[in-house]
């Protein structure tokens, strides 16, 4: 499903290298964490991967079902089926969540070959999975993000995720800002859409989240690298030891 | 190259390659000479068969106004303007024998309305839209003139009304915006030619929207119409006005003056989609856009209500607002600026409670982009018997790029310690990281910023009639991004 081969990245003002050789490989159905310290390149990479302004690529490359990726503008990513839950979403006033939802949906769906939706039918549509994200439909009808809690910023996200129906999600610290409650209904929300084929990239610095959303494969991210990959077991060894070791090495 | 950067510099060509009103018309003008002086303002009046009293007021302002300044106040700049370097009289020949209908109109001009989107002749006009065309300074023809008669109302260019119903137009012209009120209006007040008359009697729902359709089309003339709205006691109106002129590399001069009288318990619904040529992307060229607009509601319970839409003009200097004399009467102002590349706007309303329990409300929504400048500037004044008046502003800018500027100007005036008055401001900018988060999301650069521009102005858009929202609408995408749609 994709595949990161030697990925250098580096911030594009600063000249500074992030990523220096980063490799992964994730097949669909699989649930790969990313942990690592403060600093390691994590946010970074699902930026890279998403395409935003201001990283340059230097070095590698990352293909997406056999497609360049890095070819691709940000849209067409997410048009082949990159989602990226963003770990500060944007508040954008006086945009209903209705219209900007609608709008993304039949975008994509455009994109992907498939007929606009209507506004009943979106409105229909949108309403029930807000009901199983356990969402007040009342948020529809406010602007996107303007004045959302922690926690209803980052299920709007997953909400979007649910619509927007991703082969691949990259989940950037979604469990930061978030209590307890909001954590596990966000995580049973990520659950509901692992169907065996979508794949996920969970980046998180605790491994708290992966209680909720277990893992296939737990890789650890240092100084731009990936320094040690396992099973759901190393996240328990990290929470216990820490990051001590991998931040001596960076 | 950042996301509003890019976005930005796209948005910059296709303004300036989709002012898709720029073209000419090509016919035989019959134009007095050039420049401004006594005999200027005669000759204007002689083309006009005017009667006398009305030759005198205009001498009268135009020596006022040889005694005044161009204003400076505003925050806008240019090079200084030679009144003396424009035409101020310019109509179409064939216009010059009073076409009574029209089979004996240019087809050329009729061509030319139909391209703006207004068609004139019977089977095309738009439904429920009765359209004044004004062609440089004269007008070319008034739609569905029948069946407003029928209801009572008047509706014909203000130099016909002078003929016809010169007791009424003696008895209001002036009498909102004196000749002398400010430099343009004086100027306007000297040399004006045509516009449009409205008169809606007592009791009287007028039953269609009017329109006047204003075109400036040839070279270095200035177009200065004046507009005269009455709606007596328990009488509505809604009217609409739409500009537009060619792509010229000199700048043409527009200064107008709307007068709009309320009596009791009537209601005007004023509305302006303003798409003047807003010059190129480099500055050249546009239109300097001086307008005063003043409505004064004399009635008890009288409202007024001023929307606009002001997109192009390179320069604008507009101020539309509201006396509110009758006890109970009400002033709202909803407007968008929207300014691009170097265009500049000083713009806002002036809200005068004099009644009792009169109330205002103010929303203003101002857009910048490219390296415009635009300033939000209004008064709100409650003098000492407006007891118990209200006011609302809401006043909000959003900034597309980091090149653009906003300023908001607020002058508050309370001498009743009853009244209230809130204001409340805000300024925002696109941020790169919402037109990120809206890409990822599935779409392109064009709808991201087309969502969130019309997220801002979604408030004022509502106030607009039916027919012209949506038009509206689009133009504000055309003006910032062109390509949607």
């Amino acid at each position: 499903m994709l595949s990161i081969q030697n990925l250098h990245a580096q911030i594009e003002e600063e000249e500074k290298a992030i990523l220096k050789g980063l490799n992964l490989e994730i097949n669909p159905g699989e649930v790969h964490a990313i942990m690592g310290p403060n600093g390691a390149g994590k946010s970074t990479l699902g930026n890279v991967l998403a395409g935003k302004d201001g990283y340059e690529v230097t070095e590698g490359s990352v293909f997406f079902k056999g497609q360049d990726l890095l070819a691709l503008d940000v849209e067409e990513r997410a048009h082949v089926g990159l989602f990226l839950a963003f770990q500060y979403p944007v508040e954008i006033p006086g945009v209903q969540m209705l219209n900007f939802l609608r709008t993304c949906t039949n975008e994509t769906r455009l994109a992907r070959g498939l007929p606009e939706l209507s506004g009943m039918d979106f409105l229909k549509l949108a309403r029930a999975k807000a009901a199983d994200l356990k969402i007040n439909p009342d948020m529809l009808k406010r602007s996107v993000n303007s004045g959302f809690s922690g926690g209803e910023k980052k299920r709007a996200e997953i909400l979007q995720m649910a619509l927007l129906e991703p082969q691949f999600a990259v989940l950037d610290e979604t469990d930061s800002g978030l209590d307890i409650d909001a954590l596990r209904i966000v995580s049973e929300g990520v659950n509901a859409l692992r169907d065996g084929k979508r794949s996920f990239l969970v980046i998180t610095h605790y491994q708290r989240l992966l209680d909720h959303i277990k893992p296939d494969h737990v890789h650890v991210l240092a100084d731009g690298q990936i320094v040690r990959s396992g099973g759901p077991e190393l996240a328990l060894e990290l929470e216990e030891r820490g990051y001590v070791d991998y931040e001596k090495a960076a | 190259m950042a996301a509003t950067v890019d976005t930005v510099e796209r948005v910059k060509k296709i303004s300036v390659e989709t002012y898709k009103y720029g073209f000419e018309t090509d016919v035989e003008m019959d134009r007095i000479p050039k420049g401004l002086n006594e005999d200027i303002v005669r000759m204007i009046s002689a083309k006009k068969n005017e009667p006398e009293w009305l030759l005198d007021w205009r001498l009268e302002a135009y020596r006022r106004w040889t005694q005044m300044e161009e204003p400076d106040w505003a925050k806008v700049s240019f090079p200084k303007i030679d009144y003396n370097d424009y035409y101020y009289y310019a109509a179409p020949k064939s216009l010059a024998d009073k076409p009574k209908s029209l089979d004996e109109v240019d087809p050329k001009l009729l061509d030319t309305y139909k391209r703006l989107g207004i068609p004139l002749d019977e089977q095309e006009r738009l439904a429920g839209v009765a359209v004044d065309a004004v062609f440089d300074s004269v007008s070319v023809a008034t739609t569905f003139k029948h069946k407003l008669e029928e209801a009572g109302v008047i509706f014909m260019p203000i130099s016909e009304a002078v003929a016809k119903h010169p007791e009424l137009v003696q008895k209001y012209l002036g009498t909102v915006v004196p000749t002398t009120d400010n430099y343009f209006a004086a100027l306007n007040s000297a040399v004006f030619t045509d516009g449009s008359f409205v008169y809606v009697p007592k009791g009287v729902r007028c039953p269609m929207e009017l329109s006047t359709y204003f075109r400036i089309n040839a070279q270095e003339t200035g177009q200065f119409e004046r507009t005269l709205i009455v709606c007596d006691d328990d009488a509505y109106v809604s009217y609409l006005e739409g500009c537009t002129a060619p792509m010229r590399d000199e700048n043409q001069l527009h200064a107008a003056v709307v007068e709009l009288i309320v009596m009791d318990n009537a209601e005007i619904k004023y509305s302006t989609v303003q798409n003047w040529y807003p010059g190129d992307e480099n500055g050249k060229g546009g239109i300097y856009n001086f307008v005063t607009k003043r409505a004064q509601c004399r009635g008890v319970n009288s409202k007024v209500s001023w929307t606009q839409v002001e997109t192009g003009s390179a320069v604008t200097w507009k101020y539309p607002s509201c006396v509110l004399q009758g006890d109970g009467s009400q002033g709202e102002f909803y407007s968008i600026a929207i300014t691009n590349n170097l265009q500049q706007a000083d713009t806002g309303t002036k809200m005068i409670h004099v009644g009792k329990n009169t109330r205002s409300r103010i929303i203003s929504k101002g857009i910048s982009a490219g390296r415009s400048d635009q300033t939000y500037r209004g008064l709100v004044k409650m003098l000492p018997k407006a007891q118990g008046a209200r006011n609302f502003t809401q006043c909000d800018s959003l900034l597309i790029g980091d090149r653009c500027g906003a300023h908001t100007v607020p002058y508050i005036e309370v001498a009743n310690p009853s009244a209230a008055v809130e204001h409340e401001a805000t300024t925002s900018k696109v941020s790169d990281d919402q037109l990120f988060y809206c890409r990822q999301r599935g779409m392109n650069e064009e709808k991201a910023l087309a969502l969130i521009v019309n997220g801002f102005v979604k408030e004022v858009l509502q106030e607009l009639p039916m027919e012209f929202a949506v038009e509206a609408q689009a133009l504000v995408e055309i003006s910032l991004e062109g390509s949607v749609g």
